[in-house]
């Protein structure tokens, strides 16, 4: 009843290197071990008299301990997921937290409450919420947990708890700042690669996306030429006596081949187009996450730079440097193992997403 | 079918070449000229070969020989010429006259032509058409010396005919009921035709941007590096593989196009046999007309209205020589009018016998080309369904070595 297909389910264990011994974030995922399984199903309409608003029905079934109960069940809305979102990035401001569906869809005037809409929607919720729970980190995160367990209005007063409006604001503003002050300066050359690799490669899962999109088009309207192309076969075969068996095969030859290009239109449009878009948003979320490690870089590097103006204060500010480079250290090394998770990620998806296309080409031509 | 000339003569129409001249009115044009090429079979000896003659000839003179051939056998389906301009295209090939592949299937369509008329049990003993093979200069003459042009049936008078005509024979109008329909079928089914295949050379085409962008990613990648990188390289071939299966489909279109023309020359057949026909029931209602005057004047009574009747109420009635002199004379044209007509029901019932006997040397044809073509374009699809699974199956492994 969980359905895990579409979800990349695991990670292969990691080499433990050095830089990522830090306890706190060895990644070692065995998949056998598994044990939150969450799904998300069942959109219903709410209309009230200020809005209309969609929830879906998140079911979760677990093993652990620090859960109450073995199965939960709860609905919600999409603002609750955009909650968890900022909640898991402030609390983890150096992991890539998986991305959610945007708002709305600008191109293609799909309607705010169509039925695809809501469904390929559903399905990138259900990808969010499991991405989570595959995370060795983010799986045990406690607004995760309180997401996931909570009544609506338990989850309502829980929200009020955080830190403010204006406290978040603050942080942007010093966010902003400092990323101007450059945190680039002393950036260590990985995370210089990094940010190569994230500009090329958001540009080339763009590109691809949008490939995709078109090949999809361009199948739809063959799809629709073709339905057009068998009746005139079997027309034909009404005016003709010896050859209107022929003409009545050639006709059933098209009807099949038109339902093979259904098929495969199917297979893209449950595949890779999902992927190939989940992957374009967690290119921008990478780029995010590689600015704020800047940033975080950036407060340390400001406050050095201030301690060697003002040799006085020395001791005071030698233990904020202190908490700011183990700050960075953290932030550096949980960038770095998660990077190479998601790596591995990406690579497994990619490969599963374009073989699927193959099969499904393949599929398609032996029809 | 022994002794018909294809069996005799090797024919082909090998080349063609652009030529500019002047035309008619003096300015200068540009054309294109086709070799047609001419080879006596010989069954004997072996190591000899007849020597191939040759001459050029541009589509203007086939449509003259065509248009000579249908009127001197207004009883024979005769074959089609390939079209004048490109029809049906999808949007990849022109439309363009000049265009060398437009050049090139118009040549294969042309030999075509020559091959049909010469394996024509009647045509192919046509002189006419033995001097276009064989003769290069003064054919022209030849052909407008015949004089067919004159023996050629105005189209106004067709049209009116197929109005008027009472009692054409049922065979004929269903044939042309069906040549209706052909013709509307195979025009309906080539413009779909051409619409999928635009169709399918859009997915094709965009798959090939899969290979550069496959092949930029790759650059980063460590690990996928060498997977994206060949994956692209099979996309950028099935991108290209399209060309060629469009190309071939063409010919099958070809073929289609080749019975959309002769939808046309049937028609022809059945307007000749309804023009006959209304000869026919005109020249008989002429005479039972003159039959019934003679009638009248003979026995002085007055049945049919006719002004010569009024005036000759109003300003008396004729002698009685005259009368007579009137009734020789319709006697004399009754005669004629029987004779006539009796050749005409004989000419009506040779051409209904000839004509249906081509007509089922037309459908045996067109059955069997049809089909033919049909079984050619399944394997087409047959072929380019395997190759696509080669590339993808191809595909499909660099993907899992990713």
């Amino acid at each position: 009843d969980t359905s895990l297909a579409e979800v990349n389910s695991f990670s292969p264990s990691m080499p433990i290197s050095p830089s990522s011994m830090i306890n706190q974030y060895k990644f070692e995922d065995e998949p056998e071990l598994r044990d939150l399984f969450i799904t998300v199903d069942d959109p219903e309409s709410h209309i009230t008299a200020i809005e209309t608003f969609i929830t879906y029905r998140v079911v979760t079934k677990t093993s652990r301990g620090e859960f109450d109960s073995s199965e939960y069940e709860v609905r919600r809305r999409y603002q609750d997921f955009l909650w968890l979102k900022s909640k898991l990035e402030e609390a983890h401001p150096t992991l890539i937290i998986p991305p959610l569906p945007e708002k709305f869809i600008m191109k293609g005037m799909v309607e705010r409450f169509s039925d695809e809409f809501i469904e390929t929607r559903r399905k990138a919720l259900h990808k969010f919420l499991n991405r989570i729970a595959d995370h060795p980190t983010l799986t045990f995160n406690e607004d995760f947990k309180i997401f996931l367990t909570a009544q609506a209005w338990e989850l309502s007063s829980h929200k009020k708890q955080g830190p403010g409006l204006l406290s978040r604001m603050g942080q942007t503003v010093r966010a902003v700042t400092s990323s101007v002050r450059g945190g680039v300066k002393n950036r260590p050359e990985v995370f210089t690669e990094m940010n190569h690799y994230m500009e090329t490669f958001s540009q080339k899962i763009n590109v691809l996306d949008k490939i995709a999109h078109r090949i999809y088009k361009e199948e739809r309207e063959y799809f629709n030429e073709m339905k057009e192309y068998g009746p005139i076969y079997t027309l034909w075969s009404a005016s003709e006596e010896d050859i209107a068996d022929s003409l009545k095969g050639v006709a059933s030859c098209i009807d099949k081949c038109c339902k093979a290009t259904e098929k495969r239109m199917a297979g893209l449009s449950e595949n890779l187009l999902p992927i190939l878009h989940e992957y374009v948003l967690y290119s921008e979320i990478l780029m995010g996450v590689l600015k704020r490690r800047d940033q975080i870089q950036g407060e340390l590097d400001s406050k050095v730079d201030a301690l060697a103006n003002k040799k006085t204060e020395k001791d005071m500010f030698s233990e904020e440097i202190g908490k700011l480079e183990d700050k960075v250290e953290c932030a550096n090394n949980a960038l770095k193992a998660d990077w190479d998770r998601w790596k591995q990620n990406m690579q497994c998806d990619m490969r599963s997403a374009f073989t699927n296309v193959a099969e499904n080409n393949l599929h398609y031509y032996e029809e | 079918m022994e002794d018909c000339l294809a069996k005799k003569m090797e024919i082909t129409v090998s080349e063609a070449e652009k030529r500019t001249g002047r035309n008619a009115m003096n300015m200068q044009e540009t054309y294109t000229a086709y070799l047609i090429e001419t080879r006596a079979v010989e069954s004997q000896s072996e190591g000899q070969c007849a020597p191939v003659e040759s001459l050029w000839r541009r589509y203007s003179e086939f449509e003259l020989l065509r248009n000579y051939l249908s009127v001197t056998y207004p009883h024979i389906v005769v074959p089609p010429l390939p079209e004048k301009r490109a029809d049906f295209v999808w949007h990849k090939l022109s439309a363009d006259n000049m265009d060398p592949d437009f050049v090139e299937r118009r040549r294969i369509g042309l030999e075509n032509f020559l091959l049909r008329v010469a394996s024509h049990p009647v045509l192919c003993q046509d002189k006419i058409f033995y001097s276009f093979l064989t003769q290069e200069g003064g054919w022209k003459e030849m052909v407008n010396e015949t004089g067919f042009q004159l023996k050629a049936d105005s189209r106004l008078k067709a049209l009116n005919a197929t109005f008027r005509v009472k009692n054409p024979d049922k065979r004929f109008t269903e044939l042309k009921h069906y040549s209706d329909e052909l013709q509307s079928v195979i025009s309906h089914l080539l413009r779909v035709r051409a619409r999928v295949a635009d169709r399918l050379y859009g997915v094709y085409k965009v798959h090939g941007n899969y290979g550069r962008v496959f092949s930029e990613w790759s650059a980063i990648e460590k690990e996928m590096g060498d997977g994206l990188q060949s994956a692209g390289h099979h996309m950028d071939v099935y991108a290209a593989s399209i060309d060629d299966i469009l190309e071939e489909e063409e010919h099958y279109a070809d073929q289609l196009k080749e019975y959309l023309f002769y939808a046309e020359a049937l028609r022809a057949v059945c307007r000749k046999h309804e023009l006959m026909q209304y000869d026919l029931e005109m020249a008989a209602q002429d005479l039972t007309s003159k039959k019934q005057q003679c009638e009248e004047l003979a026995t002085g009574t007055v049945r049919t209205f006719s002004l010569k009747g009024m005036t000759s109420k109003l300003f008396g009635q004729e002698t009685p020589e005259q009368r007579e002199a009137k009734v020789k004379v319709l006697e004399e044209q009754i005669q004629e009018g029987e004779e006539q007509l009796k050749s005409k029901n004989l000419e009506g019932r040779d051409f209904v016998k000839s004509a249906w006997a081509d007509i089922e040397r037309f459908k045996e044809q067109k059955n069997h080309d049809l089909k033919e073509a049909l079984i050619s374009y399944a394997v087409m699809q047959i072929s380019m369904c395997k190759k696509g699974i080669q590339v993808w199956t191809n595909a499909k492994e660099c993907f899992s070595k990713m």
